[in-house]
């Protein structure tokens, strides 16, 4: 049973996707749009030029307050105390057992008032469950306790969000906003003024970051003027040849970097050392749940590890695909679509290290048929590096 | 616009009716203009086995896009005499000649009675519009 799109979240931009060709469909309980044309056309764009995704359903949670800083050292795989200014980084939200509750980014902030806040920017699917988590763990006593007080807030709702990314997303951007973005190093962002009426003088937060393999922003915005302030984007984006995105580019375009997805590379049963992400964990700093499960888990050997495949033949592996060796059965496909970049079908899944060797040969059943395949090294595409 | 002189499924394939020289029916088959908007983003199609046989309203083949794979159905019942193998190596074309070019196959029907299940293009063209609302 599918949800009617009419019974949908909607993000501030529903009216617009709708009204520009933007085929709806229900991911996580939002409305959003998968395409407005060609799923391949957008992908390239995005690699060539510019895309422009409404990502305003993931979820956004602000954190502010003297005790915010160490809290949040608490809750996630990676460090919080030691960010800068501005600081991004790329974390997980593991349960005791270790197993991945999310991954999420934790940006570091100060606000007009110069009081500092973080941002944690979460996955759609996972929001609600990451807000009970936190709920969970914020304890009573700890709001009472002077220089330990957070205010904890889910401003997913009021806040918008797009991806503006590709080569010339910097282009496209610069005239909008007050910082130098040129100056700007990946993985950072910053309170902006943006400059244009729709905008009614509101700011915004922009960071270098994304989820295409593409230089690239997002940009968070009040939902009040986020149609306005898209509209301005669109029509500024024609001249660099900008063209919105659906979901469905953004995952291919993610696919190719070899980035996981949340219900796919990753969930609750998978550690992060089977998903290739023990880098985003740091074990010898607070005690956040799971930490003393990671900890073990780090001595034992892997079961299976995360790998890219390429197939050899045009039919297309999708997630659930048994990987096959000889015959026998050797592990899933997590994600698999047609590489727009590379034009042949390429999944990334899960083996034995004893196949996790690049040009490893396996198969893939493709409803009932053994595709051959390759092991390939992540990520399927990188883009070329332009000197700083 | 559907060509007004095919028969439609409700599953978006066409087929065009003729009666050969040796008095056979031979029914062409493709899928229709709605089928490529649906779609989008073709990136293999599996025609099926000349010789084999086909059924009425039962997968023949496969056609997958970058987001999914679907099958396609035979609109008749019979044996499939001939197919279209230039179709798998002009994905990006198809769409552009639906109707001409870019048949898929051509069955030799082998009973006449699954004819009348068949849309004529006024009664796809309803089905469409309902199904895009």
């Amino acid at each position: 049973m599918t949800t009617p799109i009419r019974h949908l979240l909607k993000t501030p931009l529903y009216d617009w996707h709708v009204a520009h060709g933007g085929r709806m469909v229900d991911f996580a309980g939002w409305a959003m749009p998968v395409q407005y044309a060609s799923i391949i056309e957008e992908h390239n764009a995005t690699r060539s030029a510019v895309g422009m995704t409404d990502i305003s359903h993931m979820g956004r949670l602000r954190f502010e307050g003297p005790g915010a800083a160490v809290f949040l050292a608490e809750l996630l795989t990676r460090r919080v105390a030691d960010m800068a200014l501005g600081q991004i980084r790329y974390s997980l939200v593991t349960n005791d057992q270790g197993g991945i509750l999310d991954d999420v980014l934790v940006g570091y902030y100060h606000n007009e008032m110069g009081q500092p806040f973080y941002v944690l920017v979460v996955n759609a699917s996972n929001r609600a469950m990451i807000v009970r988590w936190i709920h969970e763990h914020l304890s009573p006593e700890r709001a009472n306790r002077p220089r330990e007080e957070i205010v904890f807030s889910d401003v997913s709702d009021l806040w918008a969000m797009f991806a503006i990314q590709g080569p010339r997303a910097k282009d496209l951007l610069q005239p909008f906003v007050d910082e130098d973005l040129e100056s700007m190093k990946y993985y950072r962002g910053a309170l902006v003024h943006i400059f244009h009426p729709a905008a009614r003088r509101q700011g915004g937060i922009i960071s270098r970051t994304g989820y295409t393999g593409e230089d690239g922003f997002e940009l968070s915005l009040g939902a009040g003027i986020a149609c306005g302030v898209w509209e301005a984007l669109m029509e500024a984006g024609k001249s660099v040849g900008a063209v919105p995105t659906g979901l469905g580019a953004r995952d291919t375009l993610r696919l190719e970097a070899g980035m996981p997805l949340y219900g796919h590379e990753i969930s609750e049963q998978i550690d992060p050392f089977r998903a290739g992400l023990g880098s985003a964990c740091y074990l010898t700093g607070y005690n956040f749940p799971g930490r003393d499960a990671l900890l073990a888990l780090e001595k034992q050997p892997q079961q299976l590890v995360r790998v890219g495949l390429e197939m050899l033949g045009r039919r297309v592996p999708r997630q659930g695909c048994g990987i096959l060796k000889d015959g026998r059965s050797a592990g899933e496909v997590t994600s698999g679509s047609f590489s727009p970049t590379l034009k042949k079908p390429i999944a990334m899944g899960y083996v034995p290290p004893e196949l996790a060797a690049p040009e490893t040969k396996v198969e893939i059943d493709v409803r009932g048929t053994h595709e051959p395949a390759r092991v390939v090294p992540l990520p399927f595409y990188s883009r070329k590096k332009t000197k700083k | 616009m559907n060509p007004q002189d095919l028969l439609y499924t409700k599953t978006h394939e066409w087929a065009r009716v003729e009666t050969s020289s040796a008095g056979e029916k031979i029914a062409t088959v493709g899928i229709t203009t709605f089928a490529y908007e649906l779609l989008t983003d073709l990136v293999f199609v599996a025609l099926p086995e000349v010789g084999r046989t086909a059924q009425a309203e039962t997968p023949v083949g496969e056609i997958e896009s970058v987001k999914a794979v679907s099958d396609f159905n035979s609109p008749v019942d019979g044996e499939v005499v001939e197919v279209n193998a230039e179709v798998p190596n002009n994905l990006d074309k198809l769409s552009q000649d639906p109707y001409g070019r870019w048949w898929f196959m051509k069955i030799k029907i082998t009973d006449e009675t699954c004819l009348k299940n068949l849309m004529d293009a006024a009664a796809y063209e309803k089905q469409c519009a309902e199904e895009h609302s």
